[in-house]
């Protein structure tokens, strides 16, 4: 058995992975992890990563060993969806408390480990190896190795500690795992010639379901999927796979590759988001499929299927084009998704001002510039306050990216849309395209932007006031103020009467005509005639025939 | 008087508990131009970070020291220095609140020494406080991070008296412990303002995280207390504490300013907000504003309506000390008896919950608890979904994550007006399980034999409904 540092040093020396392949010995080394920089980091640590991988497993009980920090406050958060058990809904930690700390974690390890097979008797039971435990030396593997033996059931250590590094390098360490303990330990009831791994892909929001249906259409088998709602049996006996498609992300390249170089199962990285990805990666299974002995109608099947279903979701995306029309979006994301979802917005008529390219492969940036033209704007790293600075300047219309950036679009009140693994809908394959132009649809148009945007009618109204700080503006602000102005206007200047004198004189007294002005007031009724013409005009009578 | 028991199982399911750091952090969101930072490996924050972002739906700053392997076995002094030197470089924050973790415990960094180092070394973060607070995740719980936190602040920032000793009896200083939320905290600032006081929260996370659109971008908090003003609460005529986490931060503040306080162990229920009203009138010298006298009334016209839906109920539930004591006394005050009760660590208050037994343990605890005592309310945070669904009872989320459900940092648990609407709340989740759920049958009634683990639970639900009719 390997140690956790020659494992780390084994996988940063990837061939599969383009990247890493381009790479001087000594980078190679070193591996893709960034040295984090303190202060400024953000993002999760290995044990967050190897987690994330394997939660999905639905009928295994999930172990973390370490103090309640690990699980505690991070369980229950995560979208995948399971057919079956809900097993893998449960949270168990060792939640080790200082005297663990000082006379080491072991025995509690041991012990939950037994409370839980005595529980739930589950087929098998990942142990998670963090920070704390490593530290003071607990040795999960002899634990598990020993717990496997006495209770004759797998106990799988995850080393996976969250010093090591990122949640990316988790991932792999997760792979390794599996790779080591469970894939090929067991073999499936039956085979078939149609039967392919999914690596990579986690049934968050249920997305794998959006596929599913193609497949089966097409009679292709989804041997084991790693790790969306994936059993522990199937992944046990996935060796047995003809083809194997890499979903999406290289995080598990290593599964994919070491799969390959050991039981022969051929594997292409693809996607199921957009449209064309969706038909690429169909075509490609076939043809693996056809290679390793599959019969060749597959193909012909898989065409037939891929028009079909493309005349489909190109209908349904058609309508909204004239919605879409000068509609920017802002697309921050990783890996393919920074290009395979380009695709179908652009097809929606949708403008995309920038992607993403932090996570991409120089493949992946090539794709782009394919996609977006040769001055594609490709972001290599956004903070956010340039984030909201672009949009609150309504630089886009719309950004697409995961939840940690969320706010950063709200509070500059821009819409905005999950892709990453919080979201609540599923967007794979050809439905899912549909749904996500759907979403940017109802997000776009939801008439809620319109009343947000609009200040308080208050901030209006005090850039208003800066504008009056002059007397005459003040008297306009008080209505009574302003009654005075009015009735001190001067209507004959030359014995200076006002205009209140006059209507209170008209009022009192029910003059008609400036003749009878004159009698009762001052006013001498020379150049001022008009004027007190003009006040005599709505006289009662007057007023009274204007209601009628 | 109920009795504590510590369970004796190895492994934790379904933890209740989170961990110090991050409730020694949230203290610190609560500071203006705040940056908590945890002193751990990536994940310590980032789990942290996310589970306070699925609660508020808000932008939330914390940083992470972000420990390597090679770190953590040299030591953390340059992932500190580097990590405050970045924050105070990028984000200019007002203050730095620093958190151990599991992992630089165990590795026994002395930061309080490493901070020393760094202020020699960079004299440019002179004006820049720096508070540390040591929490190790292998030990107590949110709530204690919380109240370290607090002390720590009040320790390290807040001035002594005036030299002639002279102190505002119009402004009080509020300690809320961790359970109020920003929504809490804006009802207790409107009634001592109605009563003419000036109030300073010691954290305010009404203004910090209560979901509002900042004017500016900010990576910082962008609200909260300011420092200068926790510097002069000790010119305040009172300290008011809220929950009995805060006793000890009222205590240090009382011992370096003199300033007398008074501890609120619960403001939810009838009796514990005549008493707070009492005293706000004593100390403000003015009488109960109309207002609230006719809230009062509005309180207890609600209990008189709800009592057929609550009493009775047999109540099942979890949170941290402070908050389960409160909510479990007034729902006990309304005639429900609980039958089940977790929290997470241990507290003064938990003898005195309206129980026989507390249990420092998780939700599965709860759930076996509530099955075998027949429970049929149950009310814990949103972890619990899963018992709740389960278990096939009415679920109230209360506390911290409430991740499944919008307004968190707005739910209203204190006061006349907020005790009123949460019981209002829970009666009305009652009626609807009664109603979508309980529909009588013609089996209703057979003889319990043929139901047999369920029969005290039907005859509970039987006497709700008679009562009613």
């Amino acid at each position: 058995m390997s140690s956790l540092s020659a494992t780390v040093q084994n996988i940063f020396n990837e061939p599969g992975c383009a990247k890493n392949g381009s790479k001087s010995e000594a980078e190679r080394k070193k591996g893709c992890t960034k040295l984090l920089q303190p202060g400024s980091a953000a993002g999760g640590c290995a044990f967050d990563g190897a987690k994330i991988a394997l939660q999905p497993f639905t009928d295994v009980a999930h172990l973390v060993h370490g103090p309640i920090a690990c699980e505690g406050n991070s369980w229950d958060n995560r979208g995948a969806a399971s057919s079956g058990s809900n097993l893998w809904r449960t949270a168990f930690t060792t939640d080790m408390n200082e005297t663990d700390i000082v006379f080491g974690g072991e025995r509690r390890l041991w012990k939950a480990i037994k409370e839980i097979v005595d529980k739930h008797d589950p087929p098998a039971i990942f142990v998670y190896q963090t920070c704390v435990p490593a530290m003071i030396g607990d040795d999960v593997n002899a634990v598990c190795k020993a717990a496997s033996q006495r209770f004759g059931k797998p106990v799988i250590p995850i080393n996976s500690p969250g010093f090591v590094g990122s949640k990316n390098l988790g991932n792999k360490l997760a792979g390794e795992a599996l790779l080591e303990h469970v894939i090929g330990t067991r073999e499936p009831d039956r085979t078939t010639p149609y039967d392919i791994n999914l690596i990579g892909e986690y049934n968050l929001s249920g997305e794998l379901w959006q596929v599913k249906p193609s497949l089966d259409e097409l009679g292709i088998r989804i041997l084991s999927c790693i790790s969306g709602d994936a059993k522990y049996r199937e992944v046990a006996s996935s060796h047995r796979a003809r083809a194997a498609m890499l979903v999406c992300s290289k995080a598990m390249i290593n599964v994919a590759r070491k799969m390959e170089e050991r039981y022969g199962i051929p594997f292409f990285e693809g996607s199921f988001y957009g449209v064309q990805d969706s038909s690429d990666s169909l075509r490609q299974i076939a043809r693996l499929l056809v290679e390793r002995g599959a019969p060749q109608d597959l193909l012909g099947r898989t065409d037939a299927v891929i028009a079909r279903e493309e005349a489909r979701a190109w209908a349904a995306i058609e309508p909204y084009k004239s919605r879409f029309k000068g509609k920017k979006a802002l697309l921050i994301t990783g890996g393919v998704k920074s290009w395979s979802v380009v695709a179908a917005l652009q097809e929606a008529g949708l403008e995309l001002v920038g992607t993403s390219v932090k996570k991409s492969t120089r493949e992946d940036k090539e794709r782009i510039k394919e996609l977006m033209g040769q001055d594609a704007h490709m972001i290599e790293d956004m903070s956010p306050r340039e984030m909201y600075e672009m949009l609150k300047g309504a630089k886009a219309d719309i950004m697409l990216s995961g939840g940690k950036s969320q706010f950063v679009a709200l509070k500059a009140t821009t819409p905005w849309l999950d892709i990453n693994q919080e979201r609540c809908h599923g967007y794979m394959g050809y439905v899912g395209m549909i749904k996500l132009v759907e979403e940017i649809d109802k997000s776009l148009s939801n008439p809620m932007w319109e009343q947000v945007r609009r200040p308080a009618p208050w901030e209006a109204l005090a850039r208003a006031k800066l504008h009056m700080q002059s007397p005459a503006a003040e008297i306009a602000c008080e209505p009574a103020l302003a009654e005075t102005a009015r009735r001190a206007r001067k209507i004959c200047h030359c014995n200076t009467v006002d205009l209140g004198t006059i209507e209170d004189a008209i009022y009192a007294h029910g003059l008609r005509s400036v003749e009878e002005v004159k009698e009762h007031t001052d006013a001498v009724g020379g150049c001022c005639k008009r004027r007190i013409e003009d006040i005599l005009v709505p006289s009662p009578s007057a007023m009274l025939q204007a209601a009628e | 008087m109920a009795l504590t028991t510590v369970p004796t199982k190895a492994c934790a399911v379904n933890p209740l508990k989170m961990s110090q750091p991050i409730g020694g952090a949230f203290a610190f969101m609560g500071l203006r131009g705040a940056m908590p930072l945890l002193h751990g490996s990536q994940g310590c924050t980032s789990f942290g970070l996310t589970l306070f972002v699925r609660h508020f739906k808000e932008v939330v700053p914390l940083q992470t020291t972000a420990m390597s392997e090679v770190a953590t076995v040299l030591g953390g002094y340059e992932n500190l220095e580097q990590a405050i030197l970045n924050i105070y470089n990028r984000a200019k924050p007002k203050i730095v609140g620093i958190c151990s973790t599991g992992i630089t415990e165990t590795n026994g960094d002395d930061v309080d020494a490493y901070l020393k180092l760094i202020r020699n070394k960079h004299r440019q973060l002179a004006k820049l406080p720096l508070v540390y607070v040591s929490t190790p995740d292998f030990k107590g719980a949110f709530q204690d991070g919380w109240e370290k936190a607090v002390t720590r602040i009040v320790e390290l920032l807040v001035e002594g008296p005036n030299v002639n000793g002279l102190r505002d009896p119009s402004r009080v200083n509020v300690l809320p412990g961790c359970h109020l939320t920003p929504g809490d905290l804006d009802e207790l600032r409107a009634i001592l303002e109605d009563f003419g006081l000036r109030p300073s929260f010691l954290p305010d996370l009404a203004a910090s995280l209560d979901g509002h659109i900042p004017d500016e971008f900010t990576s910082t908090t962008i609200g909260g207390i300011g420092v200068d003003e926790i510097a002069s609460m000790g010119r305040a005529g009172w300290t008011i504490a809220i929950g009995a986490q805060m006793r000890r931060a009222a205590e240090v503040m009382q011992a370096k300013s003199g300033v007398p306080f008074r501890l609120f162990e619960r403001l939810c229920g009838l009796g514990p907000c005549d008493e707070f009203m009492t005293f706000v009138s004593e100390i403000s010298g003015r009488p109960v504003p109309p207002k609230y006298r006719r809230q009062r009334g509005q309180l207890t016209d609600a209990m008189l309506d709800a009592h057929f839906h609550i009493g009775g109920r047999r109540l099942a539930i979890a949170a941290e000390p402070d908050l389960l004591y409160d909510l479990s006394s007034m729902l006990h005050e309304m005639g429900a008896q609980v039958r089940a009760a977790v929290t997470t660590t241990q507290s003064a208050v938990i003898e005195r919950i309206k129980t026989n037994e507390v249990l420092i343990g998780d939700l599965e605890d709860l759930e076996e608890l509530a099955r075998t005592e027949n429970c049929d309310l149950l009310i814990t945070h949103s972890h619990g979904r899963q018992a709740a669904a389960r278990l096939k009872i009415p679920f109230y989320r209360a506390g911290f994550p409430m991740f499944d459900r919008l307004g968190a940092g707005h739910q209203l648990s204190i006061g006349y007006r907020g005790t009123r609407d949460l019981i209002f709340d829970i009666a009305n989740l009652v009626i609807a399980d009664r109603e979508e759920n309980h529909p009588p049958t013609p089996d209703r009634w057979r003889a319990p034999v043929a139901l047999p683990s369920r029969s005290g639970h039907l005859s509970s639900i039987g006497a709700a409904e008679r009562s009613t009719a």
